[in-house]
């Protein structure tokens, strides 16, 4: 073991970059009206399917190009990152507090809560998770609050299970032995020594869950159950575009890279965190 | 009240499938003496010691006999009660320093916490006490100690604080498992002398769990041989090192390597050593009527 302190790594590229994209799209979706060079939902069919800029045919003042209603594209996009963002964020933080509490309630006391808490997550499992979530909004009806609902519903195992091996792991520690000779409360440990040692991998997960659950939005938007059908979401954007990509390409591109960005952000940011969360690795 | 500060009386434990991993142990530990348990792998000896503290897995139930703590059968206590007394009276010094403390809290917190939830010490008296038992195993640098987690300090410096923080709130008990396998051989010795140390200045009672006799002869008063969770033989020290009565115990001697002779090869325990136990467990087992429940 090294003796004194391992001098600290600054931010890596991955951190910076993964960081900065979403920072990016974070800020853009929060000051959308201020930052969209048009009206997302203004049609104009003088402007239809106009290129992105640097092809022939662009307008100035529309960046990527419009869709085919002559909808600014970027302005589309912006917008939608704002349902996007409520959605990733609400939807993952939802799913971390209900699947992490009971992860770490089944880790730690084993036994009965933990068969109990490990069935039901079995069974939930069980169950394909988009299946899932379009049965759930086709239920629960479309609308932000039940897309985030259903996501929270469907991904809580997700937290679960990790959270659980976790716990145990940390469980078994001496440390945890050492609390209870002490002759601290059973909840005091769980609260106090054991979560402290499991939040890098909350952390990393909620930061993991809120890539899949823009995906899972999209996907509900691509089959037309996520919001409503005016305002613009990725997921929307993308369904439109498939219907015009041979007239139009960028109107099925740019909103796909944009998707992959910030999912990819998400579980680059989720990596990086954890490692600096970690006292060990640290 | 009595006298004896840890009295363990007719101790079985069995597992679920209904073998008995200790067999009616008995051993009595006097304030500020070193109670010294030896036996090899799986003989019981650590179990003996998490029996004491509370802290047995829940596979293991106890189904006879008692456990006194300076006169309080622990048995008896309700739950709360019991953890309560044990943690104020008992201390464990661990085998294994580098997962003993918790990985993501700052060594003093971790030192004063107990201090100041458990015996209800002001964090002012907690802190002083606690730089004050830093002085006492050596470290030289408190400061940087305390604000260190874990992983930034060596093993034998994690030793240190869990000796610290095992003596800090005066146990009238400590159960030392194995602390010094773990580490590595030069450590060891600073490690024993330290506890040695510190157990004649607190006058504090130790039983010490070790598979190591050149540890026993060092630093106890009294010695239980165990195999297969039964006591084979009790002695102290210097009787049991100069007429040993029992036959595993003359044969654990024997297969000890010595310094002076580095190249002889080792020798195992005597098979008709072996199974002169196995029948003395047999009988002893027979003998033994399982209480109902």
């Amino acid at each position: 073991m090294d003796e004194g302190r391992t001098p600290r790594r600054g931010i890596s590229p991955r951190l910076w970059l993964a960081g900065g994209w979403l920072m990016l799209a974070l800020l853009a979706a929060i000051f959308a009206p201020l930052v969209a060079p048009q009206d997302p939902l203004a049609q104009d069919l003088m402007l239809e399917r106009l290129p992105p800029f640097w092809m022939n045919g662009a307008e100035p003042g529309y960046w990527l190009g419009t869709d085919s209603l002559g909808r600014d594209l970027l302005s589309r996009l912006i917008f939608g990152g704002r349902i996007a963002f409520i959605v990733a964020f609400a939807a993952a933080i939802a799913a971390c507090m209900v699947g992490s509490t009971l992860g770490l309630v089944a880790g730690y006391f084993g036994g009965w809560a933990d068969r109990i808490i490990s069935r039901i997550v079995d069974v939930w499992m069980a169950f394909p998770p988009v299946l899932f979530a379009i049965l759930l909004v086709a239920v629960l009806g479309t609308g932000l609050s039940s897309v985030i609902l259903a996501i929270a519903i469907i991904d809580w195992t997700r937290f679960c299970r990790v959270i659980r091996a976790e716990t145990m792991g940390q469980s078994r520690m001496d440390y945890v032995e050492n609390a209870r000779i002490a002759g601290y409360g059973r909840i005091g440990i769980m609260l106090r020594e054991v979560l402290p040692n499991v939040v890098p991998s909350i952390v990393a997960l909620l930061s993991l869950e809120m890539g899949i659950a823009v995906i899972v939005e999209a996907i509900l938007s691509f089959v037309n159950l996520s919001i409503s059908t005016d305002d613009p979401t990725w997921g929307g954007i993308i369904a439109e575009g498939r219907l015009s990509i041979h007239q139009a390409w960028w109107v099925l591109v740019f909103p796909l890279i944009t998707l992959i960005l910030t999912v990819l952000s998400f579980s680059q940011f989720g990596e990086a965190l954890k490692t600096r969360f970690d006292p060990v690795l640290r | 009240m009595s006298a004896i500060c840890l009295d363990i009386s007719d101790l079985s434990a069995v597992l679920p499938n209904g073998q008995r991993v200790l067999r009616s142990v008995s051993l009595a530990v006097q304030p500020g003496e070193v109670r010294a348990l030896v036996g090899e792998s799986g003989a019981g000896k650590t179990m003996i010691g998490k029996a004491v503290l509370g802290v047995l897995p829940s596979s293991v139930r106890v189904v006879a006999g008692d456990i006194r703590l300076e006169g309080e059968d622990l048995g008896k206590l309700p739950p709360k009660a019991r953890r309560t007394l044990i943690g104020a009276r008992t201390a464990l010094i661990p085998q294994d320093p580098l997962t003993a403390l918790n990985p993501s809290r700052r060594i003093g917190s971790q030192m004063t916490d107990r201090l100041v939830r458990i015996l209800g010490w002001n964090g002012q008296k907690a802190d002083t006490r606690i730089r004050q038992l830093l002085d006492e195993v050596q470290i030289r640098d408190p400061e940087r100690v305390l604000k260190s987690y874990p992983h930034e300090l060596s093993g034998g410096m994690r030793q240190r604080v869990l000796i610290a923080a095992a003596f800090a709130a005066e146990p009238r008990l400590i159960v030392a498992d194995e602390p010094t396998t773990a580490l590595d051989v030069t450590v060891q010795k600073q490690i024993l002398r330290l506890i040695v140390q510190l157990q004649r200045e607190h006058g504090t009672a130790i039983l010490f769990v070790t598979h190591d006799l050149g540890v026993v002869a060092k630093i106890s008063q009294k010695v239980s041989v165990l195999y297969a969770g039964k006591v084979v033989e009790e002695a102290d020290t210097a009787a049991l090192f100069a007429a040993p009565q029992h036959p595993y115990t003359r044969a654990l001697m024997a297969a000890t390597p010595r310094y002076t002779d580095p190249f002889a090869s080792l020798k195992p325990v005597d098979e008709a050593v072996l199974a002169g136990l196995a029948s003395e467990i047999a009988a002893a087992d027979q003998a033994w009527k399982r209480p109902h429940g």
